[in-house]
């Protein structure tokens, strides 16, 4: 090979090395300028392991903290929104009594997906169940699939919401898993004010998650596993 | 002649200027106003197309953080009377959807006011 030719490759891989060098700070700063934010990946689940064992009886501390964060009335008329109810159960042979927090599932087979008629009820590619209520025409199929009675339906004129928590009259709602709060890194509203830290928000696809690593030491069970929903809430000591 | 004529084209200038402007136009409150990320005529035209899209990748996809936020207008053009951009007949979105007879929808469900305010009234 000869001599010029050997020059002329050196010349050409300093020259691209050096012209990749002088771009990709500049696009970095491009794309960081215009704020290009990626929407959710499917990469991601979010989930809940709800430790029933430490749930206390009578305790109503997520119930409350869900009515603040999304602006709900809190009250419990029938035509009253509800989005996370406390249920108290017990055994009558054994006298066990348990309490524990119901709220949306975020199946991933959702039924009242399956069931809208306009694609208003959707879910997330992060796996949370929500209620597109631009395109809801509040016919409530969905509220009639749903096994876990899950979702509301605003019957009242609404004033004074929330900036972050849009609501309407006409429209269906539940959990939205504190969707305005979980975008910003934050964990939802009740399983920030749980006192006794039972309820464990995380992502269920990262092995490493703290709320993986639970679900694989400890049994955990799914409400209506049966129905083969697999929804993202699930249930200890159950 | 010409001057009669320059006169003709001065009035015709005049003429149109005003009827862009006047012929009832509401006056707004336009609350902090300033910069804005569109300029005006453009925002008048199409503000409802940007913020369309906005809502769905939002509501779909969880993007909060692009410009044509209904938040962000609440922000900056909210009335510094009343932190609200309806209600009243010079309300920024209120003077102008009841000039062109146009129902807004919006604030059935979404907030009407800059919600540093709202802050302000929950911490009193």
């Amino acid at each position: 090979m000869s001599d010029t030719n050997v020059q002329r490759r050196q010349f050409l891989k300093i020259s691209v090395g050096a012209a990749a060098v002088a771009v990709a700070p500049g696009m970095l700063l491009f794309d960081m300028a215009h704020g290009k934010s990626e929407g959710v990946s499917n990469k991601v689940r979010w989930g809940m392991l709800i430790d029933t064992a430490n749930c206390a009886g009578g305790c109503d501390d997520c119930v409350t903290a869900c009515n603040k964060e999304n602006g709900l009335s809190g009250r419990l008329s029938p035509t009253d929104s509800q989005w996370i109810r406390k249920v108290e159960l017990k055994d009558m042979r054994s006298g066990r009594t348990l309490s524990l927090p119901m709220m949306c599932q975020h199946c991933e087979e959702p039924p009242c997906v399956d069931v809208c008629p306009t694609a208003a009820s959707f879910k997330r590619a992060d796996g949370i169940v929500l209620v597109d209520r631009h395109l809801c025409i509040g016919c409530r199929y969905c509220m009639m699939a749903c096994p876990y009675k899950a979702r509301s339906f605003v019957h009242e004129p609404l004033h004074d919401q929330k900036p972050d928590v849009p609501r309407g009259r006409g429209t269906v709602e539940s959990c939205t898993l504190c969707v305005q709060r979980v975008d910003k890194g934050l964990q939802p509203a009740c399983a920030e004010a749980c006192p006794n830290k039972s309820i464990l928000f995380g992502n269920l696809n990262d092995p490493d998650s703290e709320i993986s690593k639970k679900i694989r030491t400890v049994a955990s069970a799914q409400v209506r596993a049966d129905l083969g929903l697999n929804t993202g809430i699930r249930y200890q000591g159950l | 002649m010409l001057k009669l004529f320059a006169l003709l084209a001065a009035l015709c200038i005049c003429a149109s200027v005003g009827a862009t402007e006047s012929y009832g136009m509401p006056k707004l409150d336009i609350g902090k106003g300033g910069q804005c990320v569109a300029p005006t005529e453009w925002m008048r035209k199409n503000h409802m197309k940007v913020l369309f899209r906005q809502r769905d990748e939002t509501v779909h996809q969880g993007i909060r953080d692009g410009k044509y936020s209904l938040k962000n207008c609440i922000e900056c053009h909210a009335s510094l009377r009343d932190n609200s951009v309806i209600g009243r007949p010079d309300s920024f979105c209120e003077g102008c959807h009841r000039y062109e007879a146009v129902k807004i929808d919006c604030f059935e469900c979404h907030s009407s006011k800059r919600s540093a305010a709202l802050v302000q009234e929950e911490s009193k």
